[in-house]
């Protein structure tokens, strides 16, 4: 789960990482109550998890409470990147010096927490990868954990007074403990900000969570956006279905991860476009089945649908019942094609076949015949 | 031969009282494997399925001197089940469970390795998954979930981050008489212990592993490594296939490792890596059969030109046991799916 800025910064508040106050509002009115809460110079920033959000009028210093209004009246009119811009975040403004970049991330390669630190601060650091990889700083955490001597060490040198390098190892210490007390795959503070007073302060907050750990963190559940979500996916997440919107017309149920997205390939490939990732699992309860087939007709335009069955824990006859349940209550408007492999293959079949549906077991063959049929609804 | 199990694994199962442990000892020991203890702490001196139950997996390596172990314990208790199988001396221990943390992972994994370095009396522990369908060798030995049927013995080795698509390929490859030597599913979460480069190392050293199969998926960059990898150190023919070229960025395709983030991690990437190594890379998975059988039997015409040379040069020296050097089918272009940009030049 990816959180937005003032989630993020309500963390690292909670870990005494230094932030700005700041509220978040989702209409103009709250926003110049927030504005004239704070006082002077604050900003309006949009609440959408995309970067660049500057370069895309998101972001705006306002000087007085009204002015705060039609600001965010405007920032919640906008679209960046596709999304739909539906909080603002009004905080105080600081005046910044300098800019920094600091973040730990989970690095999968190397199997450690890794921090990342530069001086080229306020831009994505991809992009600082990309030009001057030399201007990062990169240093793995071992089992043992970070020690404040290390902490000092990763800002050798980067800032001009040595209290700062105090400061910005105390708040690496602190990220390093919401990025494993809130067992987070990113914690990331960009910019970094240092002002001309001295101070140095988080003026930003990007936190990406191990959706693993949800279940020993009550509270991520109230930090899940619903607007983030579309129903399908909310449905998919209560069911326990993996599941991913694309833009084709050829809905696909599959079992397993790995399938589900060679499925997707292999519609692409016969010159199809998919129109969702949805892996029911390991388990063939004729409930997930249901649902499946639920979430595809209602989020998309599909035009037909495959189910793409390899038997192993799943059983191919459950998944037959599932289809058979789901059809009785609700019959399809596009055509189906069946295919299922493996476990109990025969009985899957007879099912089907007692119920007037068929089905086949070479997947290229299955694509190819699911792609056909689309393109008949099409004509 | 094969990798890691065959008829000498001994084999306890950790967490074989719930619902998948349970059901899945009963299938590996219809499939032959050596099931020899199980375990759930609380449970001793049950049994399940004829197999004995113990507290702990160090009484269940005492009683029974077990040397694999396979782990279906809930998520939340499955780092611990590692770190319990490590230190009661297993010596491979298979994490089916998926939804670990990766913070839980890592600790397991560290734990693991530094076992493997200290030259521990045990011998040196290897850690498969989490989140993985373990792995199969065929006619001996079944260590996870993978579907006993669609096996067969062969001189292919098969090496997959995925479940249901290794059954799929596994499936081809059988029906086209391509039998495995073993098939192992290291997993798809982001932090796994045994990789594409430990399971590529242990099939060139098996000598009865002919040509590899490796199927990766997006997300990190071990494919890239891979592929690397096997331009310096693998002799032997491999076919790679990459899943989720139509995959959007940003998202998580099932599995925890399978995302495309900052822009990298893309199926395009990984495919080129392979080509840029000499790696044919299938376009689909039903290429994978037809690329392999034809590298195959290169590397089979090749050896036995060579032993027939071999053979030659004895023959001209002792002219009396002579025998007619074999004809090898000519070199032929590998066909179909997208051939190597470069051919590689030097295998370092």
């Amino acid at each position: 789960m990816n959180l937005h800025e003032y989630q993020g910064k309500e963390l690292f508040a909670r870990h005494g990482i230094p932030v700005l106050p700041g509220q978040v509002a989702t209409t103009p009115e709250e926003a110049r109550d927030i504005a004239a809460s704070i006082g002077g110079l604050v900003v309006i920033k949009a609440q959408v998890q995309a970067g660049g959000r500057g370069k895309a009028g998101g972001v705006k210093l306002v000087h007085t409470p009204d002015e705060a209004y039609e600001k965010a009246r405007d920032i919640l009119a906008l679209t960046i990147k596709g999304l739909p811009v539906r909080k603002v975040l009004v905080a105080q403004a600081a005046d910044i010096a300098r800019e920094y970049y600091l973040s730990i991330v989970m690095d999968r390669e190397k199997k450690a927490p890794l921090i990342m630190f530069s001086a080229e601060g306020g831009v994505e650091i991809e992009e600082v990868a990309r030009t001057h990889p030399e201007k990062i700083v990169r240093r793995h955490i071992g089992l043992e954990g970070l020690r404040p001597y290390q902490a000092r060490a990763v800002f050798a040198g980067a800032f001009p007074d040595p209290k700062q390098v105090a400061q910005a190892a105390d708040i690496l210490m602190k990220l390093y403990r919401t990025f494993i007390e809130g067992d987070c795959s990113l914690a990331e503070i960009n910019p970094l900000a240092v002002t001309p007073e001295g101070r140095v302060i988080a003026l930003d907050a990007k936190v990406v969570l191990d959706d693993n750990a949800d279940f020993r963190h009550r509270e991520w559940e109230t930090w899940r956006d619903p607007d983030e979500e579309t129903p399908g996916e909310r449905l998919a997440r209560d069911k326990g279905l993996s599941y991913v919107k694309l833009d084709g017309d050829i809905g696909c149920i599959v079992n397993g991860a790995g399938l589900s997205m060679a499925t997707m390939d292999l519609i692409k490939h016969y010159g199809g476009e998919p129109a969702n990732f949805l892996d029911i699992g390991g388990s063939s309860n004729p409930e997930k089945v249901t649902a499946a087939l639920r979430i595809i007709t209602t989020e998309s335009k599909v035009r037909a649908i495959l189910f793409n069955i390899f038997g192993g824990i799943t059983r191919c006859d459950d998944v037959a019942n599932g289809i058979v349940t789901s059809l009785r209550e609700s019959p399809l408007a596009v055509p189906l094609v069946i295919r299922l492999t493996g476990t109990n293959e025969d009985k899957a079949r007879q099912i089907l076949s007692d119920n007037g549906l068929g089905a086949t077991t070479s997947m290229d063959e299955a694509v190819r015949m699911v792609i056909a049929r689309a393109q008949e609804v099409n004509a | 031969m094969s990798i890691l199990i065959d008829k000498n694994t001994r084999l306890i199962v950790q967490g074989i009282t719930g619902r998948d442990g349970a059901f899945h000892t009963q299938q590996m020991i219809a499939y032959g494997t050596k099931v020899v203890g199980g375990v759930t702490p609380g449970k001793a001196g049950e049994r399940v399925h004829g197999v004995p139950v113990f507290d702990s997996v160090a009484d269940a390596v005492a009683a029974t001197r077990a040397n694999t172990s396979v782990i279906y314990v809930p998520a939340a208790y499955a780092a611990d089940a590692i770190h319990e199988a490590a230190d009661a001396g297993i010596s491979l221990i298979v994490c089916i469970t998926e939804g670990l943390l990766v913070r839980d992972t890592l600790g397991a994994f560290h734990k693991v390795l530094a076992m493997r370095g200290e030259g521990n009396p045990f011998g040196r522990p290897r850690l498969i998954g989490p989140n993985c369908p373990g792995l199969i060798t065929p006619g001996q030995a079944k260590v996870g979930i993978l579907p006993g049927h669609i096996v067969t013995p062969g001189p292919i080795g098969v090496v997959s981050k995925s479940g249901t698509l290794t059954y799929e390929v596994v499936k081809q490859l059988t029906d086209r008489g391509l039998g495995q030597t073993t098939c192992i599913g290291i997993g798809g979460d982001p932090v796994i212990g045994t990789d594409f480069i430990d399971a590529l190392t242990l099939f060139e050293a098996d000598p009865k592993t002919e040509a590899i199969v490796l199927m990766g998926e997006i997300g990190g960059n071990a494919e890239e490594q891979a592929a690397q990898f096997i331009k310096r150190h693998v002799s032997k023919p491999v076919v790679a296939f990459v899943a989720g070229q139509t995959a959007p960025p940003g998202k998580r395709m099932g599995h925890a490792g399978a995302i495309i983030s900052g822009g990298t991690g893309t199926a395009a990437e990984k495919m080129a890596a392979f080509q840029a190594a000499g790696v044919p890379v299938a376009r689909i998975p039903s290429e994978i059969p037809s690329l392999i059988s034809e590298l195959l039997a290169r590397r089979r015409a090749r050896k036995k030109n060579g032993a027939a040379k071999a053979k030659a040069s004895v023959a001209r020296m002792a002219p009396s046991g002579a025998k007619k050097p074999a004809k090898g089918p000519a070199k032929k272009p590998v066909s179909r799916a997208i051939r190597p940009a470069k051919k590689a030049s030097k295998k370092k």
